[in-house]
């Protein structure tokens, strides 16, 4: 029996205290699973950053140009300065518009394009962050069919985000890193029973 | 939460304003103006897009105000701050063999690129031998961007910007200020004039050294962006210079062939021949 792997697309969203558990999850992650992951976390503007270099040590990781194709078993990273969206013609589309909850890349503009491009074959994970932005998003990613999953606040080094995400949304699932690692882990046996 | 426009909805918006009002938005990237309606409706406290469809064909003031809002006119001083530092290192100097050097500014929007421009031009004592078009499509932008007011609270951020641009001055040289704005100074902005073009539907008007267009092509779709880069190339001087945004690509157009990279990572490109 074929049971391929549900999602197109992992999008995560972080803020302050979320790189640690980035790299963690970047690390463990099994490098193959078949679907696009996209990374939207907040950064400062106009500040070479070492971000992209770091979390490139544990996985080729690329910062899409406006108009470059989504493809699958690629890692992105929203650019700094810019939200990230993603077009219904499977190509990446950047926006200079003001910053939402004082950021830009904004958690809650990707996620909801997310949700619009993807519907159920969407998976919203939101981590550390002293911020509420990701929130609205994920709800967008769940009325759309698409599954949440929160970093649980206890662990989290600042449980803003993952509580206004709870809040707001019921449906989504606190999770431990270790939780996390494993849900993706079992995506890509899934996946691999297929072949 | 405003519900989410669809694209049925989306189109008769775009079609609705092209018949009343002129302005062709159909080949704007779908995603980014989808969100940019639906973030109107909510500051306009508008329910749906009936409601917005109805107050469009009646109110002419009210599609000015959306008309602002949608054409995104956020911009900075220094913007990527190494981008003005290549063109200070790479295409200046080549731009210094010319007796006249004329420079366009497509999508100048409240002019802070171009200030930031004149700053750079004069530094390198160039700027008394420039002509400076800066054009954007909303008047609203054209009309502060003549007055050279940048709000104070910006300055200390952009003075960051210059620094890393490698400036030189004392950036407060280049303004006086008042409580609440900078305000360039004029003699600086003697070469410059600002005027109303639209990328979608006007032509060609100059022949130009350099044209900098940077975060407009991140709005529009492929075909529309081919088209502008047609129009780029056909008002550029043979090895002209072209300027995008950090992140916009010519890679993925057909029109790359003829441009070279001159700054691949700050998307600075020569016009072949
Ligand atoms: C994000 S701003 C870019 C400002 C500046 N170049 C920068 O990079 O900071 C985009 C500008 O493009 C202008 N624009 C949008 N559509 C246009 C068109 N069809 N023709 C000319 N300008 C346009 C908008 O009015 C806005 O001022």
């Amino acid at each position: 029996m074929q049971i391929p792997s549900p999602y197109d697309m992992i999008a995560i969203g972080g803020s302050a205290g979320s790189l640690p558990v980035l790299a963690e999850l970047l690390e463990q992650l099994p490098v193959s699973i078949d679907c696009t992951m996209m990374i939207i976390v907040h950064r400062l503007k106009n500040v070479p950053s070492d971000l992209d270099r770091l979390l490139s040590l544990k996985a080729p990781i690329t910062e899409p140009e406006d108009k470059q194709p989504v493809l699958s078993r690629r890692i992105y990273l929203a650019p700094q300065n810019y939200h990230l969206l993603i077009e219904t013609d499977g190509t990446f589309a950047l926006d200079y518009s003001e910053p939402l909850h004082y950021s830009r890349p904004s958690i809650d503009v990707s996620f909801a394009s997310v949700a619009a491009a993807y519907g159920p074959r969407a998976l919203g994970i939101l981590l550390s962050g002293a911020s509420k932005d990701g929130a609205a998003g994920m709800q967008q990613i769940i009325a759309a069919g698409g599954t949440g999953i929160v970093q649980d606040p206890a662990s989290a080094l600042f449980d803003t985000m993952p509580l206004a995400a709870l809040e707001l949304c019921p449906e989504a699932q606190p999770m431990s890193i270790t939780d996390m690692v494993h849900f993706l882990t079992e995506l890509k046996m899934s996946a691999e029973h297929d072949q | 939460m405003i519900k989410e426009i669809s694209n049925e909805e989306l189109e008769t918006l775009v079609s609705l304003i092209h018949r009343q009002y002129g302005y062709d938005f159909s080949d704007y990237a779908r995603s980014s103006l989808k969100r940019r309606f639906q973030r109107f409706m909510g500051y306009a406290y508008i329910g749906g897009v009936n409601e917005l469809s109805d107050r469009l064909l009646q109110d002419a003031t009210f599609f000015e105000r959306m008309a602002q809002f949608i054409t995104v006119n956020v911009t900075e001083m220094f913007r990527d701050p190494l981008f003005y530092k290549t063109l200070k290192d790479l295409v200046l100097p080549r731009l210094a063999t010319y007796p006249t050097i004329k420079i366009w500014h497509a999508g100048c929007a409240t002019g802070e690129e171009v200030f930031s421009m004149i700053i750079l031009l004069q530094e390198a004592g160039l700027l008394e031998r420039c002509r400076i078009y800066a054009t954007d499509l909303n008047a609203v932008s054209l009309l502060k961007a003549e007055k050279a007011l940048i709000p104070l609270k910006c300055m200390k951020d952009y003075t960051q910007n210059y620094l890393q641009a490698g400036g030189m001055e004392d950036f407060s040289s280049y303004y006086t200020a008042d409580d609440e704005h900078a305000v360039i100074h004029s003699a600086l902005r003697r070469n410059i004039v600002f005027f109303q073009h639209n990328l979608v539907t006007d032509q060609v008007f100059n022949e130009f050294q350099l044209i900098c267009c940077r975060n407009v092509f991140i709005y529009f779709n492929r075909q529309l962006q081919d088209r502008v880069l047609r129009l780029f190339y056909d008002s550029l001087a043979p090895l002209g210079y072209l300027a995008l945004g950090l992140k916009e690509s010519m890679m993925f157009s057909e029109e790359s062939i003829r441009f070279e990279a001159v700054s691949a990572v700050h998307k600075i490109f020569r016009r072949k021949s």
